[in-house]
């Protein structure tokens, strides 16, 4: 099978990879790219553990393939904090221990900045609407939404300072 | 008292009862944190396994010819490259079992028990080589007939799952192969004569499924065999010494030779207390020289590891007119999976822990089926056998117009009492548990149309077992703290308060790490609620060692006697009023270690007694849609007897997990089987866990009112209790709503659906 060529932004890094056209951008960003923050909990788009944002939109990474991150952007978590500073989410989880084995965590966060990209004022139950896609087995989402209602409130403040 | 401590007053604690930020977060939420699927080695090579497409049958013949000469495939194995062990039990805390069912259940032996089940593995140098090999691996199967449900595999004329299986416990030794792998009969008291007494009687058969641990993380593991025969393994687990001890028996490896390091786990819930692929990844590095990495996929989590039992539950209770509970029979009919080893004992010992009731039966059957061998899942055995005593105690309650609490304050356990499975209580909080929930807002408020409401209580031993931990104070004054127990909950945050309360540093100064099996001495599993009550034994009595070795070089510099030398706020005072000095911090004690005696250290291994049990009352509103039949869950309280919290945000942060697990199990998971014994839905579309629109804010409340007298801060086990209560709360707050009482498990909407119906 011969390999395809991906030229693509990841995280504003222009980056280029060889990858085999049934990969899916979840092993390319892994496996191709060493970015390993996203992880595999079910391959199938349902647990969003491999969450990440292509041009602006939420994916989960598992469902899309490598060569179609042609030309995009994409975000993951390990660009989240920016010059050595936590993004406000990152510390309201960990204020909030929002947070007990973490292996959900990067998905959830990723997705909680696209829902606070749309939406900076969500409502409890629009953020837990929003988070539907994300497992989380450990917390029962308690300390994960008022994270994620913290953050915003903080961000608001941010934006209209 | 012996053995008994002074506890500190909670004001005197400094970190103890806080909500610092846990050292390991950042990583965490930064995408750095390494799990058991994030290692990789130069040269590696990808492990997949051939699994049974057949619930169960006779292995004819495995030919693995064709797979071993496709072009990168490095490795093909079968139980015949894996040493064929002899029955010897094991014990690991709340796993354990048989050390030959065990080795079979990592790979097949002349049958296949389950679908899943593993019957060969091939390394190759990529994951599509190696998917590419296991088609061309031919097994010649004879199908054979299967039995899913545990009163069908009790029958007499049930397919036989092992041939040399005769049932334990019985009064007569039985020479008929069978399926009920034992009998266990628990009780006290006069059966007969507490049923003659009773005014009321309350009967009721309650079954549920088969449910997952749902981890998000698949099992996952990386290793590497040496020539000289000494190996490195990388995995995800509950503990690194348990995947050493289970390498080393399964591959008769000297223990010595294997370095286990711990990943960072993606959950557990108890089942990453045993091994899947470890084995079997050393012994394809073995064969192929080469490092190999194995990750499950969602699918083969589902088909072939965890989960916990289905079951049948019958209760009979009987009372007087004024609650008085005088008698109660109950049998448990466990599945054990393909091989022997339910949790039907912890179900039968924690059935009426909470009840002090003087005639009591409890009879349980630990059944094998051909599903995947169970696993221990968060409070193993206990939410089921509460989900058909607490739903038969609000039958009783009912039939008496009592308040759901007035039932169980008035048959209900304190200190001084004895348990029914044997031990007298000692320090608990039960009734307090109880009253707080009387006392919470939630117990009055009204409640809206389709709305009900639903209590139970659940019991958890919790267990304390060996534990190692050691602390090393830095040349600058700030302190490590090693333990061997991976860190599912944020427990590095309470292994290094622990440590900053002793010592007296600010938490921030004391960097806790879980090491490997050549860092610290042995440590049981991550498991039975029992790291921060034992490994934090272990670390304080380390810190504390270490203080002690502090007071000592501080009275050498003094020239005084170290009885002079107190230990304040994190530095040594003199109290010998012929000195005038001023107090040796840490930092100036750790920067003359060398002149005082060397490297400032402490390490501390023991067998922690004592744990607490935990106790919880759960209290739950839903709400039925009438036209969907969905239930939703419209508030949900908490109560929990936990000693003392160490860090408050991760207690809750339990209790509020399991309440989540508890409703998941409640209303929508279960394995679903075809008429060929094969699930239907291995993954998470079809098995519905609960997501964040599911549920509401949990409020959890701790109370405090019974700290550990056994641990040093009053600890007591809190991860497994909470998942006790629910199923039983919600069936109970259903049958609040709609007058119907659900005796089987999941309430899914389907069932509400037909309940409605019936109706009319």
């Amino acid at each position: 099978m011969s390999k395809t060529h991906v030229t693509t932004v990841v995280n504003d890094d222009p980056v280029e990879f060889l990858t085999d056209p049934s990969t899916t951008l979840l092993d390319a960003l892994r496996d191709h790219l060493g970015l390993t923050g996203a992880k595999e909990g079910c391959g199938s788009g349902d647990c969003g553990a491999c969450s990440v944002i292509v041009d602006g939109r939420l994916v989960c990474a598992c469902l899309m393939l490598a060569p179609e991150a042609e030309g995009r952007r994409i975000e993951t978590i390990e660009g989240m904090a920016q010059g050595g500073a936590l993004h406000p989410l990152q510390q309201k989880f960990l204020e909030h221990a929002a947070l007990q084995c973490g292996f959900c965590t990067p998905g959830i966060l990723v997705a909680a900045k696209a829902l606070l990209a749309e939406n900076p004022d969500p409502s409890e139950t629009e953020v837990r609407y929003y988070l539907a896609g994300n497992l989380c087995r450990c917390t029962g989402y308690d300390k994960v939404v008022r994270a994620v209602m913290d953050a915003a409130a903080d961000l608001r403040q941010v934006r209209r300072a | 008292m012996t053995g008994v401590l002074e506890k500190p007053a909670a004001a005197e604690l400094k970190v103890v009862g806080t909500r610092p930020i846990r050292p390991d977060g950042v990583d965490k939420v930064t995408g750095r944190a390494q799990y058991g699927a994030d290692y990789v080695m130069p040269g590696m090579l990808f492990g997949r396994i051939k699994r049974s497409p057949h619930a169960h049958a006779r292995i004819v013949s495995i030919d693995t010819k064709k797979a071993r000469a496709l072009a990168g495939v490095k490795a093909v194995i079968t139980a015949a490259d894996l040493p064929n062990l002899a029955s010897e039990e094991y014990e690991a805390g709340e796993g354990g079992g048989d050390l030959r069912d065990l080795s079979l259940n990592v790979m097949a032996r002349g049958k296949a028990l389950y679908e899943g089940h593993a019957v060969a593995a091939v390394a190759a140098i990529s994951p599509v080589i190696a998917e590419a090999a296991l088609d061309l691996i031919e097994v010649k199967y004879e199908p054979l007939p299967h039995v899913i449900d545990v009163e069908a595999a009790m029958a007499p004329d049930a397919p036989v799952l092992h041939e040399r299986m005769f049932t334990q416990g019985l009064p007569e030794a039985s020479s008929k192969p069978s399926n009920i792998s034992r009998v266990n009969k628990l009780g006290r008291g006069d059966l007969e004569a507490g049923f003659a007494e009773a005014d009321v009687v309350v009967e009721g058969r309650y079954v549920t499924k088969g449910v997952h641990q749902g981890y998000i993380e698949p099992h996952a593991c990386l290793a590497s065999f040496s020539e000289d025969g000494q190996s490195t393994v990388w995995s995800s687990s509950q503990g690194q010494f348990m995947v050493r001890t289970y390498c080393s028996k399964l591959l008769d490896l000297e223990a010595a030779n294997i370095r286990v390091i711990p990943a960072e786990i993606g959950g557990g819930f108890g089942g990453k207390t045993t091994v899947y692929l470890e084995p079997l990844a050393l012994a394809l590095s073995r064969l192929s020289g080469r490092p190999v990495k194995m990750v499950m996929s969602r699918e083969e989590v589902f088909r072939a590891t965890g989960p916990t039992s289905g079951a049948v539950i019958e209760v009979k209770l009987g009372a007087k007119r004024d609650g008085t509970i005088t008698a109660a029979d109950i049998v448990l009919k466990y599945q054990a999976g393909a091989f022997a080893g339910s949790p039907v004992g912890a179900g039968s010992m924690t059935a009426m822990a909470c009840y002090n009731i003087p005639n009591v039966a409890i009879t349980g059957y630990d059944v094998v089926t051909n599903t995947p061998k169970v696993a221990a899942y968060r409070a193993p055995g206990a939410p089921i056998s509460a989900f058909g005593v607490e739903s038969a105690i609000d039958e009783l309650a009912l039939k008496l117009e009592m308040d759901p609490i007035d039932i169980r304050v008035k048959n209900g356990v304190a200190s001084g009492m004895q348990a029914v499975y044997g031990p007298t209580y000692n320090s608990i909080a039960y009734l307090d548990t109880l009253e707080a929930i009387r006392k919470s807002e939630h117990y009055a408020a009204p409640l809206g149309p389709n709305q009900g409401r639903g209590l139970a209580v659940g019991f958890w031993f919790n267990i304390g077992g060996e534990s190692s931990g050691a602390v090393h104070i830095n040349d600058d004054g700030s302190a490590v703290v090693v333990t061997a127990n991976p860190d599912i909950g944020g427990s590095r945050a309470s292994m290094a308060m622990m440590a900053a309360e002793v010592l007296g540093l600010p938490v921030e100064q004391v960097r806790p790490v879980v090491g490997d099996t050549t860092a610290i001495g042995f440590s049981g599993l991550t498991g039975g609620s029992r790291v921060t009550f034992a490994t934090g034994m272990a670390v304080t009595r380390a810190a504390e060692k270490v203080v002690e070795d502090l007071r000592r070089r501080a009275a050498l510099t003094w020239d005084t006697a170290v009885e002079n030398v107190a230990w304040e706020n994190g530095q040594a005072v003199c109290l010998d009023p012929a000195k005038d000095v001023k107090p040796l911090t840490l930092k100036q004690l750790a920067a003359r270690s060398g002149r005082t005696g060397g490297p400032i250290s402490g390490e501390v291994s023991l067998t922690a007694q004592g744990a607490g049990p935990g106790f919880a009352v759960h209290l739950c509103d839903v709400e039925i849609d009438r036209e969907t039949g969905h239930v939703k869950i419209v508030r949900y309280t908490a109560a929990q007897d936990v000693g003392r919290a160490i860090h408050p945000s991760y207690v809750e942060g339990q209790i509020q997990g399991g309440v989540a697990q508890g409703v998941g199990w409640a209303l929508n998971e279960e394995y679903i089987y075809d008429k060929d014994g094969r699930m239907e839905n291995p993954g998470f579309l079809d098995y519905r866990v609960p997501v964040a629109s599911d549920l509401p804010m949990i409020d959890a409340i701790m109370i405090e009112t019974a700290p550990n007298p056994r641990h040093p801060f009053g600890a007591k086990g809190v991860g497994e209790v909470p998942i006790v209560p629910p199923l039983a709360a919600v069936a109970n707050a259903v049958r609040s709503a709609l007058g119907v009482r659900f005796h089987e498990l999941p309430m899914s909407p389907p069932k509400i659906r037909a309940a409605l119906d019936a109706q009319g």
